[in-house]
């Protein structure tokens, strides 16, 4: 017997999560531009507060164009459910505030974001969440660093800047055998080029303002949950598992066996942080996923073509993309990036520090500033800018020199960027 | 809560509430491969709203001990075991698909204990297609990917899920995931078991069927054919809703009950 078939990724991207509109019939997905949802009579409006029926309240909660970015997100992960968030660092406190208080403790990968490494590093830390950092590329530094208060493990698919190759399986197993979840931030690979859940991570989120909106128009954050990971069994999670003071008691992984973290996510998390996303933003992320697919495939084919061309360049001392034979992930990336390592990479030039400005400042088609992800082409300096509060040693320890520059490859004409590249890296050349 | 039927731990949702002997009881009793999570909207309802509730987790489904039992006599059986452990004498039964074979043999079997039965994606006979039968029974996840596609119907396969954020194929795949290895093939090999030829025309109580206009995978012709031979039922048919009626049209689904019980 066949195993039918449901939609494929493609599909998914432009119909997932959305009917057309029931009053009009609109097939775009209609911006519910509104804070709040009427009720029909009394008893309705008590079964929706107190989760009897399903459905929307108060924007902050939830919205209906909200709903279709979290299905289709989930949809094209291979997850159970997502939560919009109001950016990419909104969805990652909304994680690790569902699954730990004071006192406990994460495990995470050096190479990180800049902010998300602030979070860890020193902002948590005031609300009693310490982190370790270790070497992604050394999954036993993983499993040393867990103690008994570690409530998760989390990485980056693609390292930033220095784009390791997160060994996403191996690393799963490590946290699976502590009885933790593995969180990844799939902003770099997107669902198209890596589905995190299918390799062993339990929850991943997104900054949706990268690849998955594309236009840079709106700042949004996802967070996805693969509904796998066991609360009860792990025994370590007692706000999934035991009864919460501030939902009538609720045991939220009996109320939901797989969907426990969504639920408190939501109904603490989006109720009491507040972090949510905007419609109008969904909206604006939604039209940029509907062309997923097709903009990665662009984004990794000029990217190819421009990491050769300055593989190539006598002005360039080192180019780091895991599809280059001497990057130290290029195994694995072939093996878990099969169609490719994103748009987003660095390379080192000659001359360091000046020679970064004189190329920055040279270029046209390229654009300087703080975004990657973008369909336009994008530059910056990370020593000066995102990563600018790590002294040299964190600076050296995630990959980082003052020559270092980072490209985030657009859908420009790839013949248009080499010759603007080209003009620019002769200019940073001249004393 | 937890309960000890018959030597071993089982897990019965109740919404956190105690029973109240005074009120009114509804068993909600789930599909194969499944768990009570199926009734998360309907049970939680009926427990804010005077009724004591019990979804239970049958025998090696989610937190019950295992292993699953081979029959839908032996899941009617120990369902009434788990009335008498929750100190309920007669409840109403609400089943969905494998669950509803249950509630029907409840009725039939144990009239004394049970005031009406809702049957949600029913139809007597259950047959199971052989090559589903055989994939269940190699453990190969075909299986569940099968039933997954045929659980929903062809809209719900696109999502705008009643639930904000929820993807519906995602939740119903990992919660069948969940269920330990065999489990499936004992309660699919249950509901192809069961004739019981005599069950419906014997229900002496009300009866509610709830059926799904799209539902692939039990028929609503079989269902429609199975309801002539059950006295006192009322139908309700939900448009355009597959076979996981009470996650694709949980309001529909509970606004029926409410009618009804």
């Amino acid at each position: 017997m066949a195993v039918p078939k449901s939609f494929s990724f493609d599909t998914l991207s432009l119909h997932a999560g959305q009917q057309p509109d029931p009053l009009y019939g609109a097939r775009a997905t209609p911006i519910y531009q509104t804070t709040s949802f009427v009720f029909k009579d009394t008893d309705q409006a008590a079964a929706l507060f107190n989760m009897e029926r399903a459905g929307h309240v108060y924007s902050r909660i939830s919205n209906p164009t909200c709903a279709v970015l979290e299905e289709r997100v989930a949809a094209l992960e291979g997850g159970i459910g997502a939560i919009a968030a109001a950016s990419g660092q909104a969805a990652l406190h909304l994680a690790i505030a569902t699954l730990m208080g004071a006192g406990s403790h994460i495990v995470a990968s050096r190479s990180l974001y800049g902010g998300s490494h602030n979070l860890l590093n020193y902002t948590l830390p005031r609300f009693g969440i310490a982190t370790t950092f270790v070497d992604p590329r050394e999954v036993d530094a993983f499993r040393t660093a867990i103690r008994p208060n570690t409530r998760l493990v989390f990485g980056e698919t693609l390292g930033n800047p220095g784009l390791d190759v997160l060994d996403v399986p191996r690393v799963a197993a490590v946290a699976h055998d502590a009885g933790l979840p593995l969180l990844v931030d799939s902003t770099f690979t997107t669902p198209y080029l890596m589905r995190p859940f299918e390799l062993g991570a339990d929850l991943l989120y997104h900054s949706a303002t990268k690849f998955l909106g594309g236009h840079g128009v709106a700042i949004g954050g996802v967070l996805v949950d693969s509904g796998k990971f066991d609360w009860e069994t792990s025994e370590k999670f007692p706000l999934l598992s035991e009864p919460y003071d501030g939902f009538h008691g609720m045991v939220f992984d009996e109320e939901s066996t797989v969907a426990a973290f969504l639920l408190r996510a939501r109904r603490e998390g989006l109720r009491d942080f507040g972090a949510c996303m905007s419609p109008t933003n969904a909206f604006h992320i939604l039209q940029g996923i509907e062309t997923l697919p097709l903009r990665m495939q662009r984004h990794v084919e000029n990217t190819r073509r421009i990491v050769a061309f300055l593989a190539g360049h006598e002005a360039v001392e080192a180019v780091i993309y895991p599809e280059l034979p001497d990057h130290p992930d290029h195994a694995l990336a072939q093996k878990l990036l099969p169609k490719g390592c994103g748009a987003v990479f660095s390379f080192t030039i000659r001359g360091g520090r000046p020679a970064g400005r004189r190329f920055i400042d040279t270029l046209r088609v390229f654009s300087h500033l703080a975004n990657v992800g973008d369909a336009k082409s994008l530059v910056i300096h990370p020593a000066s800018t995102t990563h600018y509060r790590m002294d040299e040693a964190a600076l050296r320890a995630a990959g980082i020199s003052e020559g270092t520059i980072r490209l985030s490859i657009g859908l420009e004409d790839p013949d248009d960027l080499i010759e603007d590249l080209s003009r620019a890296l002769h200019a940073s050349q001249k004393a | 809560m937890k309960l000890d039927v018959r030597g071993k731990s089982a897990y019965v949702y109740t919404a956190g509430h105690a029973i109240d002997p005074a009120l009114p009881t509804v068993v909600f009793i789930h599909g194969g491969e499944q768990d009570h999570s199926a009734w998360v909207l309907q049970s939680r309802y009926f427990a804010y709203h005077r009724y004591n509730v019990l979804a239970p987790d049958l025998p090696g489904h989610g937190r019950s001990q295992g292993p699953a039992l081979a029959s839908i006599a032996a899941m009617a059986d120990w369902v009434i075991a788990a009335l008498d452990g929750a100190g309920v004498k007669r409840a109403a039964s609400v089943g969905h698909s494998m669950g509803s074979l249950v509630a029907l043999e409840l009725a039939a079997h144990h009239p004394l204990r049970i005031a009406k039965i809702a049957l949600l994606g029913t139809a007597v006979p259950m047959p199971v297609a052989e090559p589903l039968l055989d994939a269940a029974r190699a453990d190969d996840h075909a299986a569940l990917d099968m039933i997954n596609v045929w659980s929903f119907s062809p809209r719900a396969q696109i999502g705008g899920n009643t639930a904000p954020g929820l993807w519906l194929l995602g939740m119903n795949l990992r919660l069948l995931e969940r269920q330990a290895s065999g489990v499936l093939y004992a309660d699919f090999k249950a509901c192809h078991d069961y004739v019981a030829a005599d069950a419906a025309a014997s229900i002496q109580c009300p009866a509610l069927v709830i059926v799904g206009s799209r539902d692939q995978m039990i028929p609503p012709r079989a269902t429609h054919e199975f309801v002539k031979r059950l006295p006192h039922a009322q139908t309700v048919t939900l448009e355009g809703s597959g076979h996981a009626l009470m996650a694709e049209q949980p309001d529909a689904v509970l606004d029926a009950l409410i009618g009804f019980l």
